[in-house]
């Protein structure tokens, strides 16, 4: 039974793309992208490869002339590379939410995202994972924090967070990898018989064969598909909070007024599944309309995208307001000077447009079924993106422009270098994705498939859609 | 043993001979005038003045921070290279050629005495025949800081060792001390009891720098006259009597 309004995002019980018969197997439309070459993917690749070169321009400059090439100094010893290393760690915690806590949790509705959204994770995570390298006075030795055997018989300190950073990154580096990897085998398959059908034995085939890693889709291998991806939908889950509670811990095991906080940790991982979610909103619009992608990522996910979204929003801002909440209670003095440069000091424009755009503009927009369609969805991601990054900044130079001895106050100015290197890794990232989706399905053919097959049994004896479908097995 | 270091910021004059001496002793670079605008300046040893009174009766008080070894210091677990760790005779030491530069240290210090090389330091001809054989200068992309003279604290030590004997109470002077024309600033070994340091450090005067954080610093201020009012002193007690037993 459905309940079709126009103007309101459909209500059908069936939470999976619209049957088309002329594309039973959803192979066309969602392999579109792979055939040829496709001018508009090929102009984005090369605009975002520009400027991924100059993220390359810039941190070559900066390593040939040192880190004073940066706008830091005493006392802002870090600044926006660090605030930018944080942020993208936390766009990194998309995938995790979408794909493993809906998988877990039986969410059908997830199925057209995970892979959009795992590739989102693992490419914020490669960038997020080189910022403390260039930020490094001597980034050629940036293995001296690798525990590595050396003759010399020294460790790193393992009672640094930084170096709990190194590990928890490289943890959930390498499972979003497996993660990402895992479901694209069958596609890779699909890939694989594509090509060879065209042409026996070409190149194309043979690479989609090696990495199809010789699937033939037997039940002893979907079964042991699904019980890897089972057990890493699991695994995944808890690495993906450890990892931003370690990076929240650089700042929080630190003496630094109003960095020294117990609530840093679930702060930071709230964080950033919000601002994933943000990135995630924005790809998929992107993807909607430049792939024509309309009936996969359709009014629903938006919507139910959407709600997550306000409701990590609302959990965000609760999270603040209770830091600053404390911190203005407190009234102690070393806090209060940080405090006031926030609140209506030198950080205040910041301060302020991050609140504005974190939870102002999402309640106002979110809160409707309006505002939960895909545009207006999308613009608001855009602006948790922008604030998300506004709150890493207004943490990390907000706090070390105030120190103790208030001898030292000092202000920073990014340089060319450090804003070039930023605006860079933006173009990396969306280097890496353009050049993704060239090669791999971005919406998982056999997922979209099998929720169509099971579509019949998960609406047995539902009488109204619900948001997502309770889960009938473990 | 313990190094440690008494200032007596009631005879401190600010005339910054301890801050050039530290400069010429420990080979620290000069940034120049728009490098020291940005918060580059390399002084390991900085005169902080704070007004105390009110008008007409302001005075201003000298107060030379360095590095204060803290015997918990904050500094020593966020290396993640352990590029800085605290020796047994109590010195906070720095590791120059196993710093990878991410400035964690110096993000922890609650004093704000540690220091980041955003340059090489140069010095050109004739310049470089001022540099001290002893310490090397750094590379750019390392922290540094105060390191009580440990060139000077080896060699006494050294001297003694091969003498067969202890190193005599004021024997080793870091360059700052050496060359105070106030003689404000005293250094010793704290564990024994009757070293000039630890007589000092027993005074009713003493204080330590934000002593409320644990860092148990090993450098040690006096500061006795209340030279009254509101200002912006450093924190410290100000007694108003000064009965103590040392000279």
């Amino acid at each position: 039974m459905s309940v079709d309004v126009p103007g309101r995002p459909p209500t059908d019980p069936a939470p999976h793309p619209l049957p088309d018969p002329s594309d039973p197997g959803h192979e066309r439309a969602l392999l579109r992208p792979l055939d040829g070459v496709r001018p508009g993917l090929v102009i984005g690749t090369l605009v975002s490869g520009a400027l991924a070169a100059l993220l390359v321009v810039c941190w070559g400059y900066q390593i040939r002339n040192d880190l004073g090439v940066t706008g830091l100094g005493r006392p802002n010893f870090w600044g926006l590379y660090i605030a930018t290393f944080v942020f993208w760690i936390g766009i990194s915690h998309a995938g995790t939410l979408i794909s493993a806590i809906l998988r877990v949790t039986g969410a059908e509705w997830r199925r057209p995202v995970t892979r959009c959204a795992e590739a989102i994770t693992v490419f914020a995570l490669c960038i997020g994972g080189l910022f403390p390298i260039i930020h490094l006075g001597r980034p050629w030795l940036f293995y001296y924090i690798l525990p590595l055997p050396n003759e010399r018989l020294l460790w790193p300190n393992f009672r640094s967070p930084l170096v709990w950073d190194v590990l928890a990154i490289t943890t959930y580096l390498t499972g979003s990898v497996l993660y990402l990897l895992l479901p694209l085998i069958p596609d890779f398959a699909i890939l694989r018989d594509r090509a060879g059908a065209r042409r026996a034995g070409s190149l194309k085939a043979r690479l989609y064969g090696v990495a199809a890693l010789g699937w033939r889709g037997t039940p002893r291998q979907w079964h042991a598909l699904e019980q890897g991806i089972r057990v890493m939908a699991v695994i995944i889950i808890p690495v993906a909070v450890s990892v931003h509670t370690a990076v929240s811990w650089d700042f929080a095991m630190a003496l630094q007024p109003m960095w020294h906080s117990t609530i840093f940790g679930p702060y930071f991982v709230a964080g950033a599944i919000y601002s994933g979610i943000a990135m995630l909103l924005v790809t998929m619009f992107a993807l909607r309309h430049g792939l024509g992608l309309q009936r996969y990522l359709d009014e629903r996910v938006f919507n139910n995208l959407g709600l997550l979204f306000l409701a990590m929003s609302m959990i965000w801002a609760y999270f603040t307001f209770a830091e600053h909440l404390t911190v203005w209670y407190g009234n102690e003095t070393a806090e209060m000077a940080v405090y006031d440069a926030r609140v209506s000091g030198k950080f205040a424009p910041f301060f302020w447009s991050m609140l504005v755009l974190n939870v102002a503009v999402p309640l106002a927009v979110l809160g409707f079924r309006r505002g939960r369609r895909p545009l207006p969805a999308a613009l608001v991601g855009v602006g948790v993106i922008a604030g998300m990054w506004l709150e890493r900044f207004v943490i990390v130079v907000g706090s070390l422009s105030l120190p103790r001895l208030d001898y030292t106050i000092g202000s920073y100015t990014p340089s060319w270098v450090e804003i070039g290197v930023i605006a860079g890794s933006f173009g990396l990232f969306g280097l890496l994705y353009f050049l993704f989706l060239q090669v791999a399905p971005i919406v998982s053919i056999w997922e979209v498939r099998e929720g169509e097959m099971r579509a019949p049994l998960s609406d047995a004896g539902r009488a109204r859609p619900s948001l997502s479908s309770v889960a009938e097995e473990s | 043993m313990r190094w440690g270091m008494v200032i007596d910021t009631d005879i401190c004059t600010g005339c910054e001979a301890c801050v050039v001496a530290c400069h010429a002793e420990n080979n620290i670079q000069t940034v120049g005038e728009e490098e020291a605008a940005n918060g580059r300046a390399m002084h390991w040893l900085r005169i902080e003045r704070h007004y105390e009174g009110m008008f007409p009766d302001v005075r201003v008080r000298f107060v030379p921070v360095l590095c204060q070894h803290c015997g918990e210091a904050p500094c020593e677990p966020v290396c993640p290279t352990y590029a800085t760790y605290h020796t047994d005779d109590g010195l906070n030491a720095m590791v120059y050629s196993r710093c990878i530069g991410t400035r964690y240290c110096a993000n922890n210090c609650p004093y704000t005495v540690r220091f980041f090389d955003w340059h090489a330091g140069e010095w050109p001809e004739p310049l470089d025949r001022q540099l001290n054989p002893d310490v090397s200068p750094r590379p750019a992309g390392v922290m540094e800081k105060c390191t009580f003279c440990v060139q000077r604290i080896q060699d006494g030590r050294d001297q003694a060792e091969q003498e067969e004997r202890e190193v005599r109470d004021g024997e080793i002077q870091p360059a700052c001390a050496q060359s105070c024309p106030a003689q404000a600033i005293v250094f010793g070994d704290l564990d024994d009891p009757d070293s000039r340091v630890a007589r000092r450090a027993r005074s009713n005067r003493a204080y330590r720098l934000l002593e409320d954080l644990g860092t148990q610093p090993a450098v040690v201020y006096l500061r006795g006259e209340d030279w009254g009012g509101e200002g912006d002193g450093p924190a410290g007690p100000s007694p108003e009597a000064s009965g103590d037993d040392e000279p």
